[in-house]
């Protein structure tokens, strides 16, 4: 069973098939988001990495990926297990691909829905076809819709043309985000002009063109690395460990892994 | 049924300050699993071990460390890390405002619903002052030990908080090169917009359902029961003709649709 969250290798995140109309075009699925945070190790007392295992509560004993299974709680403590290969044949025929049967004004689509980030890139020997989509939505500023199955759930996205790559963008399902009067929020009464006024000479003082991106720093990162290299230059709470064979592949820029597939080079398999 | 605000805060816009209440605008769905251990269906637990030797290190005795070579870390312990925090404070701060398409969409994080908390007038005098602008706030504040910018904005009648992923959170598609392969001809792009026109139409959230969760549920009941029906293994396909071909048959399709419906 597969209990990494994050994925530490070069391998897409999703293979399958992009379609509109009866053209099919096969794509790789990689994060486009990443974390900004300062990825900390947990050391021991001597500064030995350690590693997160999973055991058994009944034999205390460490547990293997295969020595694991997925349960859903049915009652309390009571567990229905629910293997991938179920998982996977749950998910209906038409809901393995991304079938674009719906194309709508980009704008259109309310942020609220929109969770996370992927880019689509072609594998290899669907360029032309790709090309043609992107082409084709780029020249007509649209956005396609689809739902699929991807790792045991189902997926609403919107799929963005952006610089010749198409941005996949997840989004919520409209029962996963809740509307004012879910949450009981008072309804809107009359307002006072003048305070409208007050705020549209506000808003019109402030406006600026485009958001810097220097607004968007991750400022508590930038003060830990500054922090820790103050240290390291003072040889300060520096613990040396043979370094590891590393059995896993280390951690890769995704930013290289995306440079690599769209230069529609072999990925490395290390 | 009323849901729970999650925090209080101030919205400061020029002189004025607008007392809030901070609510998740998302309920997440997600069937979630528990990892068990195979042989008891007992939750599994997780500790801290050496990766060299195995051995279990006690919560006490784990220190965090970045490294900054193979093999070299700087640790830094729970009084630095205490000291990087942001100062607590209740101050959601408006500090621009841009077109309210302004924002890629890749940045938007976690959607919030902002509830007026004293002051209503000033609240939907806010929401009206933005919808007639067209606008976002861009604002910045601290809240549980971390530092957001986000945007704040009008949806209906209410104000809603976005909070924005920062620039290094965000691979951008201008860094990236344009994928490689032939240019489609002119023939093809017309094929192909044709077609794509034939599928456009509007965005009606409502239209998606998450019938998989729904499915995936109905199973574990079932299962439950001990009658879980038996599942069809997942068959590949292989790949098709020639993509001019493919284009007008899928217009042909499209248009009797059209007609029949």
């Amino acid at each position: 069973m597969d209990t990494d969250e994050e994925q530490k290798t070069t391998r897409p995140f999703w293979s399958g098939t992009l379609t509109f109309g009866l053209v099919s075009v096969p794509v790789d699925m990689y994060p486009g988001n990443r974390s900004s945070r300062v990825p900390l190790r947990m050391l021991g007392p001597e500064g030995a990495p350690l590693a997160r295992r999973y055991y058994s509560q009944k034999t205390g004993k460490d547990l293997d990926a295969d020595q694991m299974v997925r349960g859903y709680e049915v009652d309390k403590d009571k567990f229905v297990v629910v293997t991938d290969e179920e998982l996977e044949r749950l998910a209906p025929k038409q809901s393995r691909d991304i079938d674009l049967r719906l194309f709508v004004k980009r704008e259109t689509i309310p942020p609220i829905y929109f969770d996370r980030s992927y880019f689509l890139v072609p594998s290899s020997g669907s360029e032309k076809a790709y090309r043609l989509l992107v082409d084709t939505m780029e020249e007509s500023d649209l956005a396609g819709i689809a739902t699929f199955v991807m790792r045991g759930k189902e997926y609403l996205v919107a799929i963005f043309p952006e610089n010749g790559i198409l941005r996949a963008e997840t989004m919520r399902f409209p029962d996963e985000v809740r509307t004012p009067a879910d949450i009981g929020l008072p309804e809107m009464k009359k307002v006072p002009k003048a305070t409208v006024t007050k705020f549209e000479n506000v808003i019109k003082k402030k406006t600026k063109k485009e958001l810097p991106r220097t607004h968007l720093k991750d400022e508590q990162s930038d003060k830990l690395l500054k922090l820790i290299e103050k240290k390291r230059a003072r040889h300060k709470d520096v613990v040396e460990v043979e370094a590891p064979e590393r059995k896993e592949e280390k951690v890769v820029d995704l930013m290289e892994v995306l440079k690599r597939s769209l230069q529609g080079k072999k990925r490395k398999t290390a | 049924m009323a849901a729970r605000a999650i925090w209080k805060g101030k919205l400061k816009i020029g002189s004025t300050e607008i007392p809030v209440k901070l609510y998740s605008a998302i309920q997440d769905q997600t069937v979630r699993f528990h990892i068990l251990d195979d042989r008891s269906h007992m939750r599994v637990k997780q500790h801290m071990v050496d990766s060299e030797t195995g051995d279990e290190v006690p919560n006490e005795n784990i220190q965090k460390g970045f490294e900054v070579e193979p093999g070299t870390f700087v640790i830094v312990d729970d009084d630095e890390l205490e000291k990087l925090k942001p100062e607590a404070s209740r101050e959601i701060e408006i500090e621009e405002f841009l077109s309210a398409k302004a924002i890629p969409p890749e940045y938007y994080d976690r959607p919030y619903y902002l509830g007026p908390d004293g002051n209503n007038s000033a609240y939907f005098a806010l929401v009206e002052a933005l919808r007639n602008q067209n606008k976002e706030g861009i604002a910045r504040w601290v809240m549980r030990n971390q530092t957001y910018v986000g945007a704040v904005g009008a949806i209906g009648d209410h104000l809603v908080l976005f909070t924005l992923r920062n620039a290094d959170e965000v691979l951008s598609a201008q860094d990236l090169p344009r994928p490689a392969g032939r240019a489609p001809d002119k023939r093809e792009i017309n094929m192909a917009k044709q077609l794509v026109a034939l599928l456009e139409g509007e965005f009606n959230p409502a239209d998606f359902k998450d019938e998989y969760r729904k499915r995936v549920m109905e199973f574990v009941q079932q299962k439950a029961k001990g009658r879980a029906p038996k599942l069809r293994a997942v068959k590949t396909k292989r790949a098709p003709a020639s993509l001019e071909n493919v284009l007008s048959k899928s217009i042909q399709s499209l248009k009797k649709e059209k007609k029949a419906a």
